[in-house]
């Protein structure tokens, strides 16, 4: 193990023994999860079974009350200053997109880099219309989100999270608000993110996508993590009956 | 009712409109301060506020201004009648404000708070950029109604002395023993500030309901 750790990335994303819950209920139990740089992974399971709740720890979006959660080196603890340099680091696309409807496209995407990393309006405004171009939707930068289609909107977000250049993007169901047609356009953006290296934590029922960038699939249920395991394992070959149960629920609509 | 009376009145509504944009611009100021306590998530605040409010909404606007125009004499505080009177609505108005500014800010969708954090915004940025803009649109109708009550509300202030529209038509009616004729060019007054507000919230309020659909 340690001669494979030495030949590996660093670790990104540590997460060791961490469990929470919302009230008496526990949500997250004894989680581990080590993520390494450029590392795709994706996160699925049955709804309520904590796996959004998961990566909503690791940028702080919800606070955890056991173990520990280490970010880029950075242990996240209960410290406003911890908080936000992690969550500058840490990019997040959420299922209702939760754009800024009362700013334009382009105003979406330079706000946070001029606010949180001090960046000028013209160098944020570069940034901005090169990752727009990327996500190629720089021709409605002038646009307010309401005028985008649902796809169009959740690639400003991404383009959004992007321009603060973090070194992990999180990913909550990012298509599952999406009308079946957009969510290609959403998964190709996010195939070309994985393609650049980016580390990436998707939680997705996106199979198809997770078999083309994912380097691992992690099946979790009642805030366990249940099976982890390389996508041609994971679907090919599934250890646990509960993994069984799922994929048979989930593939035969893929 | 000559030219000169009918001047009078004029003044009064001076004075009437002067005394609402005093009590509105400061309880503007305050009542944000207000709202931003009331939502702050830090317990004693948010409990001194809700007991501000619940004292300004549970009693009667004359009251206030009795209690602020004695009160501050009696604590050796010897202030013009405008000055007590305007502290007065000021106080009143960051109660309202504040409440509607705190019902307004809730009504963001908490997604809109969740992206702002994921992308590092402190909280002076994440009201001001985000939070606050979107809060202020959603209470338009429900501010123009409540400025409106204020302007009519400031008739209250003829009471402790201070001449504004009503306490002037008070004063030309005795001139002139007219009052029906007086009181209906105050009233008339009155309406002509007040009517438009109202039309322009009501405008607000539809074209914000359309936005949302």
């Amino acid at each position: 193990m340690t001669d494979q750790a030495a030949a590996s990335p660093a670790p990104m994303i540590t997460m060791q023994g961490v469990n929470k819950w919302f009230g008496s209920f526990q949500v997250l139990t004894d989680i581990n999860l080590l993520v390494r740089t450029g590392e795709k992974i994706v996160l699925c399971g049955p709804s309520g079974s904590g796996k959004s709740t998961l990566i909503r720890c690791i940028n702080h979006l919800e606070p955890y009350q056991g173990g520990q959660i280490v970010v880029d080196g950075t242990r996240l603890i209960e410290d406003a200053g911890v908080i936000d340099a992690i969550r500058r680091e840490v990019g997040m696309v959420f299922q209702q997109f939760n754009l800024f409807p009362h700013l334009t496209v382009l105003e979406n995407c330079v706000l946070a880099p001029m606010r949180s990393r001090g960046v000028s309006r013209a160098e944020a405004d570069a940034t901005a219309r090169r990752l727009l171009d990327r996500v190629k939707i720089l021709n409605q930068a002038d646009k307010f989100p309401a005028q985008l289609s649902g796809g169009q909107q959740q690639r400003v977000a991404i383009a959004r999270a992007l321009c603060m250049e973090p070194k992990v993007m999180l990913f909550d169901e990012p298509t599952s608000a999406l009308d079946p047609e957009m969510v290609k356009e959403v998964l190709d953006t996010m195939v070309g993110l994985a393609e650049d290296g980016m580390t990436m934590i998707c939680v997705t029922h996106e199979m198809g996508f997770a078999r083309q960038v994912a380097d691992r699939v992690i099946f979790m249920a009642s805030g366990v993590i249940v099976e982890e395991a390389a996508p041609q394992d994971f679907f090919g070959n599934p250890r646990h009956e509960r993994t069984r149960k799922f994929l048979g629920e989930i593939l035969p609509r893929h | 009712m000559n030219g000169s009376e009918f001047l009078f009145l004029l003044t009064g509504l001076k004075w009437t409109l002067f005394l609402s944009a005093i009590g509105f611009v400061c309880g503007a100021a305050s009542g944000l301060g207000i709202a931003l306590a009331r939502t702050s998530g830090i317990r004693p605040l948010e409990q001194a506020t809700a007991g501000y409010i619940a004292l300004f909404q549970g009693t009667p606007l004359l009251m206030q201004l009795f209690v602020v125009y004695y009160g501050l004499a009696l604590v050796g505080l010897k202030l013009d009648a405008w000055l007590s009177v305007a502290i007065g609505f000021t106080l009143h108005a960051s109660a309202f404000l504040g409440e509607i500014w705190r019902g307004s800010i809730e009504a963001v969708p908490k997604g809109q708070t969740e992206a702002a954090k994921a992308l590092s915004l402190g909280y002076v940025s994440r009201m001001r950029d985000v939070i606050l803009p979107q809060a202020l649109r959603i209470s338009l109708p429900a501010t123009i109604g409540f400025l409106v009550q204020l302007i009519k509300g400031t008739s209250l202030a003829a009471i402790v002395g201070f001449t504004e529209l009503a306490r002037a038509g008070t004063i030309i009616s005795n001139q002139i023993f007219k009052p029906l004729l007086v009181f209906g060019v105050v009233g008339v007054l009155y309406f002509l500030i007040c009517w438009p507000l109202s039309l322009y919230g009501a405008r607000l309020e539809r074209r914000l309901a359309a936005a949302s659909h």
